[in-house]
């Protein structure tokens, strides 16, 4: 199989992909230091400790069923602290597990473009979290992809399987030291929410100024599924280009996407999302939320109905702070008779009236900026464990450093 | 106390307000009458601060302080509230939170909600579709927290069903401390002397005089201030013969 995938990989190692600026791979040649297993994460020095707690990662794994920690290319921790749970590293399941084979490089096609190929044809490892049939794991599993090595390019593959009435929250964050400048981060991820299984993906993006990021995810929902997909990404980034897409497959399956984007000066995000409600029934929902700070974002959304009787909505509402760049491009494709599909998009800045209304309560201008700004981020995600909700709230507070 | 002297304003190239002179003394309470589009919204802003009502003359002196140039929070600050007319929403900024920002933190939401039947709306986003009537409560429920001075109202009870006008009307009161149902066993002069809320409300309807008792009353009209008097006889007058022939006779 493998033998196979790698010949794959190779016609395409060369493939450009259809959105965002292209990278020269060949310009990521750090070497990997291997790091070791660690049993106990506290013993992390406390400045990395720091960091990847701000994208959502605890190293004393309190309120957390299981943990997955990588650095650079090499796995410090891998555990689940719940029955019914598998946290595992994917080269060790690759090895050791006959089922992976159902679901490595099922969804995302290895030749789509030179960074799957790349991932294929270097691949350092990444996480395989599954939640076994009717294991309702109520706390959040934790993932955590850290880049220390300057001018590193990491390659991860990652496997999300909520099994059937099962229901599972992940929290991913990607970081980087708090000292390394450039480096690239190819990172394919493959969901699979099987019949009436619930999965929370959160993933947390705190990159570096010099950082590329190209993530490549596909999700499929089996009937009565629910599949949340949170993004958020407000730190500085060079280069981030990504379009995650779901497949809903199974009748009455759902799935949702809320993103909170900050583009700061530098930076260009292109980021998308993409629903295919293919069942009866289904619903989707896709909402991002955008702020330009001076740098470019592209925010796409497309939602394809396939299928009578399906509804979907994308909401993309964009601020303009200090100049910059927000583009957002909202699609719908209706294939059939009787689908319900809208979109809004709106794009503005802060209105002065909103400012003036605040400071007649008592706030001083920046004050009653940063409450709108707030405002404007947060978006209620029905069905998102608290925990996972404090998460995205101190991510968006943490970041108000660097825009407001 | 609230001084102003042959205050000036424009909006854009505009001049809408001319030599307006009006003093409020603690304690006080007065009503301001006036047609649509004679500049009373525009002078309870330029009090309040907004920069877009320019100040092209004159000067506001506030509790001994010459507020005339001061920022909006500033003189918030200093204890000036506001009931806006058309106030905006905010989005993702929930009333509840809106309310703790008024009372810095300082007070209990719920209760006050209670008082405004607004307890249903705290969990909405300030203003986001809000009808007429419930914007005047969320206003009332946020000069409540605040706890200012002196309190300027844009016209509370326009718009407002019967029921609700007594709920708005002795709200209005008792944040002005003339709410008779509240230690009832003061006399008049007691009242008088301990007051201290300083009020400036705009009518259109007079409903708000069945509930306040007002010290005076002006009529703005043209962007001139006059008939300064009682203010259930201007209204009477203006019921009677209209703004103009009230102007005119008073003047
Ligand atoms: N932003 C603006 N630009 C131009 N003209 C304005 C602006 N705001 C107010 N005006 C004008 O200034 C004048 C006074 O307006 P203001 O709102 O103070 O009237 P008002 O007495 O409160 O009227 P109403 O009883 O209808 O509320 C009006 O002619 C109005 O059209
Ligand atoms: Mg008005």
């Amino acid at each position: 199989m493998y033998d196979m995938m790698n010949e794959k990989a190779a016609q395409a190692k060369d493939k450009k992909a259809a959105l965002g600026p292209d990278i020269d791979l060949s310009s990521f040649t750090a070497e990997p230091t291997d790091h070791g297993y660690m049993e106990d994460l506290t013993k992390l020095p406390m400045i990395d400790r720091q960091r990847i707690l701000e994208s959502g990662v605890d190293a004393t794994e309190e309120g957390r069923s299981g943990t997955y920690v990588q650095e650079d290319a090499s796995v410090l921790h891998a555990h689940s602290l719940q029955d019914g749970l598998e946290v595992l590293p994917i080269k060790r399941a690759l090895k050791e597990k006959d089922w992976i084979r159902e679901y490595y490089w099922k969804l995302v096609a290895v030749d789509a473009d030179k960074y799957t190929a790349a991932a294929q044809l270097n691949l350092q490892d990444g996480y395989v979290i599954r939640a076994l049939p009717g294991a309702k794991v109520t706390l959040p599993v934790q993932a955590c992809l850290y880049i220390h090595k300057e001018g590193l390019g990491q390659y991860v593959h990652n496997l999300i399987i909520a099994e059937e009435d099962s229901e599972l929250h992940v929290i991913t964050g990607c970081a980087t030291s708090p000292t390394l400048k450039r480096g690239l981060h190819v990172g394919i991820s493959e969901f699979f929410v099987k019949k009436n299984a619930m999965l929370s993906f959160t993933m947390i993006h705190n990159w570096a100024e010099e950082m590329s990021v190209r993530p490549r995810s596909v999700g499929v929902v089996e009937e009565g599924g629910l599949f949340l997909n949170n993004y958020i990404c407000m730190k500085p980034v060079r280069s981030l280009q990504m379009y995650p897409t779901i497949h809903l497959a199974g009748k009455g399956a759902v799935s949702r996407f809320y993103s909170l984007l900050v583009g700061s000066p530098g930076s260009e995000l292109d980021v998308g999302g993409r629903i295919l409600l293919k069942a009866p029934e289904t619903r989707a929902e896709i909402i991002a939320r955008a702020i330009s700070n001076g740098g470019r974002i592209i925010n796409r959304g497309d939602l394809i109905g396939e299928v009578p009787g399906v509804k979907a909505h994308l909401e993309c509402r964009g601020l303009m702070l200090r100049g910059g760049l927000i583009h957002a491009i909202p699609e719908l494709q209706a294939k059939v008779d009787g689908v319900e599909m809208s979109h809004e998009a709106a794009v503005g800045k802060i209105a002065q009236e909103e400012i003036l209304y605040l400071m007649s309560r008592g706030l001083t201008e920046d004050e009653a900026t940063a409450t709108i700004v707030r405002g404007f981020l947060s978006v209620d995600i029905p069905g998102l464990p608290p925990a996972l909700k404090a998460e995205i709230d101190r991510a968006v507070e943490m970041s108000e450093k660097d825009y407001l | 106390m609230l001084k102003i002297e042959d205050l000036q304003v424009s909006i854009g190239d505009r001049e809408v307000l001319q030599h307006i002179d009006l003093e409020i003394k603690p304690g006080e309470t007065h009503i301001l009458f006036g047609p649509n589009g004679s500049g009373k919204t525009t002078l309870l802003m330029t009090i309040l601060g907004y920069p877009q009502y320019r100040v092209t003359a004159g000067k506001i002196e506030f509790k001994g302080v010459d507020i005339t140039h001061m920022p909006v929070h500033e003189r918030t600050r200093l204890g000036i509230g506001m009931s806006f007319q058309r106030p905006p929403t905010i989005h993702g900024l929930k009333t509840r939170q809106m309310v703790q920002i008024c009372g810095r933190g300082a007070v209990d939401v719920e209760a006050l909600a209670a008082k405004v039947n607004f307890t249903d709306f705290l969990e909405r986003d300030i203003n986001a579709g809000f009808s007429g009537g419930e914007i005047k409560r969320s206003e009332l429920l946020q000069l409540m927290a605040q706890d200012a001075d002196l309190l300027l109202f844009d016209e509370p009870e326009s718009g407002v069903d019967l029921e609700n006008i007594a709920l708005i009307g002795n709200t209005i009161s008792s944040l002005l401390q003339r709410d008779f149902r509240i230690d009832a066993d003061l006399t008049q002069k007691d009242r008088r002397q301990q007051r201290t809320k300083m009020g400036l409300i705009i009518t259109h309807t007079g409903f708000i005089l069945d509930y306040v008792t007002a010290d005076k009353g002006q009529v703005l009209y043209d962007g001139v201030m006059s008939c300064k008097s009682n203010p259930l006889e201007i209204f009477r007058c203006i019921k009677q013969a209209g703004y103009e022939e009230c102007v005119r006779c008073t003047t």
